[in-house]
C-alpha cells in the first residue's frame, strides 16, 4: 500500500502531537490490562476515533473524485436511530447489522445518483441529506432519545476481542478492507484519474459515473458503521446529536492526511492518521485540565500549523531556501 | 553585458528534482525584433520563458530590462514591467466571458463600476484585428482551442508594453489565422516591441523571425540572424545532427487496399455540428481529414468516437450495425482516439507517465482486473523507448513533461490498447521536427501493420505524406474526397475553399 516515505509528514505530525500531550499530561502513555481488556488514554484515543476514522475512510474516496459528502453525520443519525429501534424491538444482532448497513448504502447511493448522474454539485447534493437526514432520524425515534438494553448489540461499542476494544478492531478492519479493495484492484487508479481529469478519463473509457457513485456508496456504508458504534456505545440513539459536526472532522482528517480537496491522489492510511491526530488533540486537551474554552482554539492552532507545513507554497519556499543554503555552502 | 538589448538574461540555471533543465543560458532580445526561440521537445524553451516572465524562480542568473536589473517574482509583476506572455498551455478561465477573459484584472471602469458596455466594445474591436468574430458575452467554454489561443494572444499583446512572449502560439491555428497573427506581430515590431516566439514550424520562423536562439538539452547552442542561417544549419543546430528530411513532402504512394471496409458510417451526422457524411475505412489505410478551423474536423472525430451522439445515420463494424453512444462503446469496438486538446482532454496531470500510458488499457479491462505492475512497467518502458519520450522516467508525473513529450505519451496510451481504428486529432501538434518525422514514420508503420487510421491535421504537407485518401471539409460538410495521385497540397487547399453547401 502507501509507502512509508509518503506518510512521513503525517506520522511526524502525529508523533509531535503525542509528545506534546505526553509533556502536558504524563499519564497519557500508560496502558494497563484490566479484566483482559486494554485500558489507558492511548487506547481511549483509538476507541474514540472510531466514528471519525470510519467516516474518513469513505470521505477520502469521495474527496479523491473531487467530491465531498456532507451527509455522513446525518446518515449516522439515521442508521443509529434505525438500529436502536430494531434492537429495542428485540431483533437479533445480524438483522440489525444487515438492515442498518443496507440503509447506509442506500443513503450513499442516493447521494451518488445526485452527484454522478444528475450532475448536481457534490456540496449541494449531500447538503440535502445532511439537512433532511436529521429530520428523518427524529421521525424514526419519535423525537426522544431512544434507549435499549441489549448486551449483544452493545458489544460493538464496548466489547473487546483479545483485549482490544471492538471499535478499534472495526475501524482497522474497515480501513484495511477498503484499502485493499482500492489498491489491489484498479479502483484506486481509476478514482484518482477521474478526480484529476474527469473529461480525459471519460474519453479513455473510464466509467466515471459508476466510480463516483461507488465512492458515495462506500461513504454511506462507513457512516452506517460509525452510527452503529455510537449507538451501541451509548446504548441508545440521540437523533439530534449523533454524528453532529462529525462530517467536518472527517473532512479535516482527510485534508490533514494530504488528500487535496481538488481531487486526485489519495491515501486512506494518511487520512486515518489524520483522524488519530484530531482525536489525540481532543483527548489530550481534555486530560490537560485546561478550561474547555481553550480546546477548540488550541485544536485550531495545531491544525493550522500542520496544514501550513504541508502547503505547496511553503514547500516551494523551503526548497528555494535549501537551494540557496546549498549554493552558499558550495561557494565558501 | 550588452546593455543595448531591450531584455537580456545571463547565466540562467534551473533544476527540477535535482535535474538541471537550464544550464547557464544567456539570452538577449532587442527592441523592434522578432526573435525565435527554438529547440527540441524538452530542450527548456518553455521553462526559460516561464523564468523570464516571473512564473518560475530561477536558481541562478540575472536579467535586465532596458539596462535595469529586474526581478519579476510573479506574472503580474512581469506584466507591470511591460512583459506580456502567452504560455504553451493557455491559461484562461472557462466560465468567464470572452470579454472578461480579455480584461480580467484591468476592466475599464466608470465611476468605480466596471464599464461593461465599453469592455464589450473594446473586446470586439480587439478580436476583429485577428479576424475572430467571437461574441464578447459568450462564456469561453463555448469556443474551440484556436479561438481561445487567439483570445490569449490578444490579451497578452494588449498587456505588453515592451516585450511579448509567445510559446507555440500557432500550434492550433490554421494558415489564415497565422497570417493574421503575423500581421499584428509585424505592426508591434514596427512600434519597437521585442517579441519572442517559440514554434516547431520552421517555415514560420523563416517567414517572421529576424533572429533565432537555439537551445539544446538546457544549454544555449547559439544565437544568429536568420538571414545568414540556412535551414539545414538551423536544423543541425537544434538536433545536434543532420536530419534526413527526405521522407516529408512525398506521397505515401500507398493505395486504398481492396479489403472490405471494416468501419462504415452512412449518413452519419449531428445537426449544428456536422452535416451527414458517408465514410468507409479499411484496415491498412490512412484517411486524412483536412479543412480549415471550424470546418467540422474535430466534430467528425467526436461523432465517430461516440463523444457526441449522432441524430442521423448508422455505423457498422465488420458489416454489423453498432451503436456508438459513448467512448466506451467505441473502445469496445476497437476504436481509439487522441484528442486535440491535450491538457483538458488528454493528460491526467498528477498521474505518472506510466499510469497515463496504461490508463486506456486499464479502463477497457475494467476495475476488477488491474494491470499487474510488471506488465505496466513493460508497456511504459516499451513506448517510452519507441516514441523517445523524454525524460525516460515512467514515475514522473506527466504534468512535469514538456508539451511535446506529453503528446507522445497520449499517443502511447492508445497504441498500448492495440486499436483496430485509431483516430488522431492533430497528432503532431507541438512535436519537434525530429520527432515529427518519427511520428509520420510511425503512422506509416501502423498502416502497414494493418491498422485503420483517421488522421486530422492542419499541416497539409503532412497529410499528403501519409494519407491514402484525404477527405476535405468545409463549413461542416464533407465536400471532397481525394485519392491516390489526386492527393496534392494544391488540390487540398483548393477543395478547402469550396463552400460547404455547394457540395
Ligand atoms: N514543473 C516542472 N517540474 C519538473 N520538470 C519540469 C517542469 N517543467 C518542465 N520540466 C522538465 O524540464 C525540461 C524542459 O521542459 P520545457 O517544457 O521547458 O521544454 P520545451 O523546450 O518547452 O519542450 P516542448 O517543445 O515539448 O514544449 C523537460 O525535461 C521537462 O520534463
Ligand atoms: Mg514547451
Amino acid at each position: 500500500m502507501t509507502k512509508l516515505k509518503q506518510l512521513r509528514p503525517q506520522l511526524l505530525a502525529l508523533a509531535v502531537v503525542l509528545v506534546l500531550i505526553g509533556l502536558i499530561s504524563p499519564g497519557f502513555f500508560s496502558v494497563t490490562v484490566q479484566n483482559g481488556r486494554l485500558y489507558g488514554s492511548l487506547i481511549d484515543v483509538g476507541v474514540r476515533v472510531a466514528p471519525v476514522a470510519l467516516l474518513a475512510i469513505g470521505m477520502t474516496l469521495v474527496i479523491a473524485t473531487k467530491g465531498i459528502d456532507l451527509s455522513v453525520g446525518a446518515v449516522m443519525a439515521i442508521t443509529g436511530a434505525v438500529a436502536a429501534t430494531l434492537v429495542a424491538d428485540g431483533h437479533s444482532v445480524p438483522v440489525v447489522l444487515a438492515v442498518s448497513l443496507a440503509l447506509g448504502l442506500v443513503c450513499g447511493i442516493w447521494n451518488g445518483v445526485l452527484v454522478a448522474f444528475l450532475d448536481i454539485q457534490p456540496i449541494i447534493a449531500t447538503l440535502i441529506l445532511m439537512v433532511a437526514g436529521r429530520g428523518i432520524a427524529q421521525l424514526i425515534t419519535g423525537g426522544v432519545i431512544l434507549t435499549f438494553n441489549d448486551p449483544a448489540f452493545s458489544f460493538i461499542g464496548s466489547g473487546a476481542v483479545l483485549g482490544i476494544p471492538m471499535p478499534i478492531l472495526i475501524w482497522l478492519a474497515m480501513g484495511l478492507a477498503v484499502g485493499l479493495l482500492v489498491r489491489r484492484s484498479a479502483l484506486g487508479l481509476l478514482i484518482e484519474a477521474v478526480g484529476i481529469n474527469r473529461r480525459a478519463s471519460m474519453l479513455v473509457g473510464v466509467r466515471a459515473r459508476f466510480l463516483i457513485l461507488a465512492t458515495y456508496a462506500i461513504s454511506g456504508l462507513c457512516a452506517a458503521m460509525a452510527g452503529m458504534i455510537v449507538t451501541a456505545d451509548i446504548h441508545g440513539a440521540d437523533a439530534n446529536n449523533a454524528g453532529l459536526w462529525l462530517e467536518l472532522d472527517a473532512i479535516l482528517a482527510v485534508v490533514i492526511g494530504g488528500t487535496s480537496l481538488a481531487g486526485g491522489r489519495f491515501s486512506i492510511t494518511a487520512s486515518l492518521i489524520g483522524a488519530l491526530i484530531i482525536q489525540a488533540l481532543n483527548t489530550g486537551i481534555l486530560m490537560s485540565g485546561w478550561p474547555p474554552e481553550f480546546n477548540l482554539i488550541v485544536k485550531a492552532v495545531v491544525i493550522v500549523a500542520i496544514l501550513t507545513l504541508q502547503s505547496p507554497a511553503v514547500a516551494d519556499e523551503l526548497s528555494v531556501l535549501r537551494g540557496m543554503l546549498r549554493r552558499k555552502g558550495a561557494k565558501s | 553585458m550588452t546593455h543595448d538589448a531591450l531584455l537580456s538574461a545571463q547565466g540562467i540555471d534551473k533544476s527540477f528534482f535535482g535535474v538541471k533543465v537550464l544550464d547557464g543560458v544567456d539570452f538577449s532580445l532587442r527592441g523592434g525584433e522578432i526573435h525565435a526561440l527554438l529547440g527540441e521537445n524538452g530542450a527548456g524553451k518553455s521553462t526559460l520563458v516561464k523564468i523570464l516572465t516571473g512564473a518560475y524562480r530561477r536558481d541562478a542568473g540575472a536579467m535586465w530590462l532596458d539596462g535595469q536589473e529586474v526581478e519579476p517574482r510573479s506574472v503580474a509583476e512581469a506584466q507591470a514591467l511591460g512583459i506580456g506572455t502567452v504560455y504553451q498551455e493557455v491559461n484562461l478561465l472557462d466560465n468567464l466571458t470572452v470579454a472578461e477573459n480579455l480584461y480580467l484584472g484591468r476592466q475599464p471602469r466608470r465611476m468605480g463600476m466596471i464599464d461593461r458596455r465599453r469592455m464589450r466594445g473594446d473586446a470586439a474591436t480587439l478580436l476583429a484585428r485577428y479576424g475572430v468574430g467571437a461574441d464578447p458575452d459568450e462564456t469561453l467554454a463555448h469556443y474551440p482551442v484556436a479561438v481561445r489561443q487567439i483570445i490569449a494572444i490578444a490579451r497578452a499583446v494588449d498587456l505588453s508594453g515592451k516585450v511579448l512572449f509567445l510559446d507555440e502560439p500557432t500550434a492550433s491555428l490554421d494558415a489564415r489565422e497565422v497570417q493574421a497573427l503575423f500581421t499584428v506581430l509585424r505592426q508591434l515590431r514596427a512600434q519597437g516591441l521585442g517579441i519572442v516566439i517559440i514554434t516547431h514550424f520552421l517555415d514560420q520562423v523563416y517567414q517572421i523571425a529576424d533572429r533565432v536562439t537555439v537551445l539544446r538539452n538546457g544549454r544555449m547552442v547559439g544565437s544568429r540572424a536568420i538571414a545568414e542561417l540556412p535551414r539545414r544549419d538551423l536544423v543541425a543546430m537544434m538536433l545536434g545532427r543532420e536530419l534526413a528530411e527526405a521522407t516529408a513532402h512525398r506521397g505515401s504512394g500507398a493505395t486504398q487496399p481492396d479489403t472490405p471496409a471494416a468501419f462504415l458510417f452512412e449518413g452519419y451526422g449531428k445537426r449544428g455540428s456536422i452535416a451527414p457524411f458517408d465514410l468507409d475505412i479499411r484496415p491498412g489505410e490512412v484517411v486524412g481529414i483536412a479543412g480549415l478551423l471550424g470546418s467540422g474536423r474535430t466534430e467528425t472525430a467526436r461523432l465517430m468516437f461516440g463523444i457526441d451522439r449522432p441524430d442521423s445515420g448508422q455505423a457498422a463494424v465488420d458489416g454489423q450495425p453498432v451503436t456508438l453512444h459513448s467512448p466506451q462503446d467505441a473502445i469496445g469496438h476497437g476504436f481509439g482516439m487522441c484528442p486535440e486538446e491535450r491538457k483538458t482532454d488528454g493528460i491526467v496531470g498528477d498521474l505518472s507517465v506510466r499510469q497515463n500510458i496504461v490508463l486506456a488499457l486499464q479502463a477497457s479491462r475494467g476495475w476488477a482486473r488491474p494491470i499487474p505492475r510488471r506488465e505496466a512497467d513493460a508497456l511504459a518502458e516499451r513506448y517510452i523507448k519507441a516514441l523517445d519520450i523524454r525524460p525516460p522516467d515512467p514515475n514522473r508525473p506527466i504534468k512535469f513533461l514538456s508539451g511535446g513529450n506529453q503528446q507522445k505519451a497520449i499517443l502511447a496510451r492508445w497504441l498500448a490498447t492495440d486499436p483496430r481504428l485509431l483516430i488522431l486529432d492533430e497528432p503532431t501538434r507541438g512535436i519537434d521536427i525530429g520527432a515529427h518525422a518519427e511520428i509520420i514514420n510511425l503512422i506509416e508503420k501502423l498502416r502497414e501493420d494493418g491498422m485503420a487510421l483517421v488522421v486530422i491535421s492542419s499541416e497539409i504537407e503532412e497529410l499528403v505524406a501519409f494519407s491514402t485518401r484525404v477527405i476535405v471539409l468545409s463549413d461542416r460538410h464533407h465536400v471532397r474526397e481525394l485519392r491516390g495521385a489526386e492527393i496534392t497540397a494544391e488540390a487540398i487547399v483548393e477543395a478547402m475553399a469550396v463552400p460547404g453547401d455547394a457540395a
